[in-house]
């Protein structure tokens, strides 16, 4: 049997624009995890909420998936400014996030999925727009508009951010948190502010990213679980919160899910992003790209 | 109370449980006491980790999951009975565990954390790929109807109970053995301040793979005889992430500083999600839990027990 090389091509660049994608999941929990120091493993959870809020919208009105992405940022960013005002009275302030903050946003990712499986049902859900189903064709190369919409607006998303954090002053101000939060205070700068800000951020990054992940696949209550594993993969791959690691780390994540996907069969692609987490936190708990 | 004591209570106890259980004589009571009985030894093992050492551990379900699922290899491959198959299903769990420790302890806690879900994830995968087993299909463990003891015949799930009820015996009196020994004390410290306690010379990284080793052991023996019990098998029932909320929600809401916290939380919640199971929904009853485990996280941090004893500080002043 000679090697199917066309395939290992499309699959290699089906991969790509998947990883793009991920970069839209796994933002929000840079900023979180990385620059705040919280772990916030319900982050997917606040994705499927904005999946179905997307699906509710484009079934019921009409609204395309990506416009009520767009719109949702304000209300998904209030929503992060509110579980950080809890997380940080309740957990923070008494120094006792180790433990039960990590077991309140395990409470908070259950009960957003129970929530929605007895609202919904465990059915799958799809949105419907103009560019779900066409393709370009470059020769044998298949570009579905579904991935390469989410894939480019993903990589706005991030560029974005990363102006954001490097030009403005409150983004330079979420960055000085994560370095010396004491020396934030005694800029007199309020570092509880700029962390619900910043947290705030997170959780609207999970508006967009729930509306393209409508688009890219059917979805359902429990997907978010397979996000889990996926996002923090892409996180440590890509060094723990900077952001062009991010991009890397995701399109690693995306080829390899993709190829496995291609010549093993999709119920093996769970393992890839569990495995490779796995693996770095045991042999390269910085990421690739740390020292 | 002295350990040694302390166990002969247990013992007591757990013998009179199963007595009066007798004397009620009705199925469904042994079928609801199995489940409650196994969230005791999840809730129990979940804490020595977690609440000892401080530890958070999301993939009790994996570890379960692997002691059911070694029973169901070992149906396949060579049966035996089943107190051999807890002990067998205890070594692989603890295997595991210690791996996964190796692994990931020397990192920051919240690492474990998250390493922890990832594990629940791969096996799941592996055992939905391994036909073996049964794969997505699941596989069906016959298993009798009764047992013949001395002649008498006893109900199959008599048996399963009395199983279930020795095995939270002994991982409670195995938890309270741990909170009064040097081992818990040093416990105690990685959970107060891992560094200063690592500059004092507790071998911090080793008591933590004790007590990963240990807490993934019991676990991995409450899943043995679940086979059995259900009479099939399939990787969503044993990986549902159910276990996993359990056996947090459990200790955290009972209290997590001494066994009688986890032990009270399974009682309390695994009676209440019986009793929701029959008269609401089972959907609804796990929506409960996630619910209870956000509000008392929040609203009272150390648990039942934690309140009862503030309650009792306040009512002497």
């Amino acid at each position: 049997m000679d090697f199917p090389i066309e395939l290992l091509i499309n699959a290699i660049i089906a991969g790509v624009l998947l990883g793009g994608f991920y970069i839209a999941v796994t933002v929000g929990v840079s900023i979180s995890f990385g620059m705040l120091d919280i772990v916030n493993i319900a982050h997917p959870a606040f994705i499927i909420l904005g999946s179905y809020i997307a699906y509710i919208m484009n079934s019921r009105l009409g609204v395309d998936p990506v416009l009520v992405g767009l719109l949702m940022l304000p209300v998904f960013y209030a929503l992060g400014a509110a579980v950080y005002q809890v997380y940080y009275v309740s957990f923070e302030k008494r120094g006792q996030e180790a433990l039960r903050g990590l077991a309140f946003f395990f409470g908070i990712l259950f009960i957003t999925e129970v929530g929605l499986i007895l609202v919904f049902g465990v059915d799958y859900r799809y949105a419907e727009a103009p560019y779900i189903g066409p393709a370009i064709r470059f020769a044998f190369v298949d570009l579905p508009y579904r991935m390469l919409i989410p894939c480019v607006l993903s990589l706005l998303l991030l560029a974005s951010l990363q102006v954001f954090l490097s030009r403005t002053y409150v983004g330079r101000a979420i960055k000085a948190v994560a370095q010396d939060q004491q020396a934030l205070t005694l800029m007199a700068a309020n570092p509880i502010a700029i962390k619900r800000i910043a947290f705030g951020i997170s959780i609207a990054t999970a508006a967009l990213a729930g509306a393209f992940l409508v688009i890219i696949q059917p979805v359902e209550p429990s997907v978010g679980r397979e996000y889990i594993g996926r996002v923090f993969a892409i996180y440590v791959l890509g060094g723990l919160g900077s952001l062009p690691g991010t991009v890397i780390g995701a399109m690693l994540l995306g080829v390899v899910e993709s190829i496995t996907a291609t010549f093993y069969g999709p119920s093996w692609a769970p393992a890839v992003s569990f495995g490779f987490l796995l693996l770095t936190l045991a042999f390269r708990p910085a990421g690739i790209l740390g020292r | 109370m002295h350990s040694r004591t302390f166990i002969l209570v247990t013992i007591v106890v757990a013998a009179a449980v199963f007595f009066v259980a007798q004397l009620v004589a009705n199925n469904y009571l042994f079928f609801a006491g199995y489940t409650v009985l196994q969230f005791v030894v999840l809730a129990t093992a979940w804490n020595i980790l977690g609440g000892y050492c401080g530890y958070v551990n999301f993939g009790s379900a994996a570890f379960f999951a692997v002691g059911a699922y070694s029973s169901v290899f070992l149906h396949k491959a060579y049966p035996l009975p089943i107190p051999v198959l807890i002990l067998v299903a205890g070594f692989v769990a603890g295997v595991i565990g210690l791996g996964m420790g190796y692994l990931t302890l020397r990192l920051r806690g919240s690492f474990f954390a998250i390493a922890t879900l990832a594990l629940a994830v791969v096996l799941q995968t592996l055992v939905t790929n391994w036909d073996f087993v049964g794969g997505s299909r699941g596989a069906y463990v016959i298993r009798p109807n009764s047992l013949d003891v001395f002649g008498h015949q006893i109900p199959y799930i008599e048996y399963l109970f009395l199983q279930m009820l020795i095995l939270a015996a002994v991982a409670i009196a195995t938890a309270r053995t741990i909170e009064r020994s040097r081992l818990g004390y040093g416990f105690a410290t990685i959970r107060d301040d891992e560094l200063a306690a690592e500059a004092a010379g507790v071998p911090t990284l080793r008591l933590k793979l004790i007590a990963t080793t240990l807490s993934g052991a019991l676990m991995g023996m409450a899943g043995a005889p679940f086979p059995y019990y259900l009479g099939f098998l399939q990787p969503q029932s044993a990986f549902a992430l159910e276990y996993a909320v359990n056996s947090i929600a459990m200790p955290m809401i009972g209290g997590t500083s001494s066994w009688i916290g986890p032990l009270i939380g399974a009682l309390l919640l695994g009676i209440v999600q019986q009793v929701a199971t029959v008269t609401i929904s089972s959907a609804v009853n796990v929506l409960i839990v996630g619910v209870l485990l956000v509000a008392f996280v929040i609203i009272a941090p150390n648990g039942i027990v934690g309140f009862v004893r503030n309650l009792m500080r306040r009512g002497r002043s």
